[in-house]
């Protein structure tokens, strides 16, 4: 049944968002820390296990899958309600300090990559792509 | 006629916005193919038609929610806002090699930490070299630097005033629409091709609106990996904003 992957997936998302919480509230600051990453990691747990011990049908995964193929339209839908009005209105000292951190973060980003040894990469490029999304071309 | 069909899209908001969303989907797939020959990627000129509506929909409301504020597209806010967003990124862990995440378990760490203080560091100085020498400015608009959840979260606790909270969020905000405009132009400079790189660019990058948007838009199977160590980013932000960057501040400029 498609709703045992969509269940699966809200169970893990609230149980994250939960411990999050609750690993803010210990602490002490007020916001959820890492919930959406725990989340994740109790999904691919989940999935490990399912699929050892052989419980995880075709549909099931489906359910799973089609919001993971969302994912972009989410995006975008997000990009349109971002309040792009009042952040070019910032000015320059906005402007100037988040131009000057993105830079500098993709040169360190750039610096630690290129470190990466050759042959991870031509692993990586064995990935295979898990949910076909519909857009590929 | 027009009022009935107004109506019927305001009432079923949710419905309205996926229908929307994928004509803008199906615009930019069209756009990228005929215009540039597949070598900008539709989900990047989806994005970037995304922010323009908002910035239209924010000029027409005068709101802080772009398209969302329009009742005609209410349905948008739903659609993107953070429970959904994140409902879909936990989803796409699905795809995620365990393997290929534990390889970069160490070095996300590294790239978290370095993400949160370097935009700090560059926030709270550009902020100091603008005339907002005291500590408690300076700490906010470098922790605005970090994301824009953080720049907020830490000037309301460390009493901030309110323009420079402005100044703040608005930092942030420009940071995550670089980063998603951005990261599918520099994906070549980063090297983003590994998930081991989504996971450094994730660290580093901040912001899950930028890293998500920035991935989706260079390579969707990337995506999971960067967004694995991106939502720790806030949560790590917010933890040290008000408390060890905020003291060092103190202790550099009193």
């Amino acid at each position: 049944m498609i709703i045992y992957g969509t269940a699966l997936l809200a169970a893990c998302h609230l149980l994250g968002i939960f411990l999050g919480d609750l690993l803010g509230q210990a602490m002490g600051v007020k916001t959820n820390v890492g919930g959406v990453g725990i989340a994740m990691l109790l999904l691919i747990f989940a999935r490990l296990y399912m699929q050892k011990k052989n419980i995880l049908p075709k549909l099931t995964e489906v359910g799973v899958g089609y919001w993971g193929a969302m994912y972009i339209p989410v995006v975008v839908a997000m990009a349109a309600q971002q309040d792009v009005v009042s952040a070019l209105r910032g000015g320059h000292l906005a402007l100037l300090s988040a131009l000057v951190a993105v830079g500098l973060c993709a040169v360190v980003i750039s610096l630690i990559n290129r470190m990466e040894k050759p042959s991870e990469e031509a692993d990586a490029a064995a990935l295979p792509t898990a949910v076909p999304t519909p857009h590929a071309k | 006629m027009l009022e009935i069909l107004q109506k019927a899209a305001a009432s079923n908001g949710l419905v309205t916005a996926f229908a929307i969303v994928g004509l803008v989907v199906l615009l930019s797939n069209f756009l990228s193919r005929k215009l540039t020959f597949g070598r900008v990627h539709g989900s990047a000129i989806a994005i970037v038609i995304g922010l323009v509506l908002a910035y239209w929909g924010g000029t027409q409301t005068g709101g802080h929610k772009g398209l969302a504020d329009m009742s005609l597209f209410g349905g948008i806010g739903l659609m993107g806002g953070a429970m959904l967003r994140d409902f879909a990124i936990v989803a796409t862990a699905f795809e995620v090699q365990a393997t290929e995440a534990r390889k970069a378990g160490l070095i996300g760490v590294v790239a978290l930490v370095l993400g949160t203080v370097l935009p700090f560091i560059v926030g709270a100085s550009i902020a100091w070299s603008f005339g907002y020498t005291d500590a408690v400015s300076m700490t906010t608009i470098g922790a605005g630097a970090v994301t824009y959840i953080v720049g907020p979260v830490t000037g309301a606790a460390i009493g901030a005033s309110p323009d420079v909270m402005a100044l703040s969020i608005a930092t942030g905000l420009i940071k995550a629409i670089l980063v998603m405009v951005g990261t599918p132009v520099a994906a070549r400079f980063l090297r983003l091709k590994t998930p081991r790189s989504a996971m450094v660019f994730g660290g580093l990058a901040g912001t899950v609106s930028g890293v998500s948007a920035g991935l989706a838009a260079t390579d969707r199977k990337l995506v999971p990996y960067g967004a694995l160590v991106a939502t720790f980013h806030t949560g790590l932000g917010c933890l040290m904003g008000p408390s060890v960057l905020f003291f060092a501040t103190k202790a550099l400029v009193g």
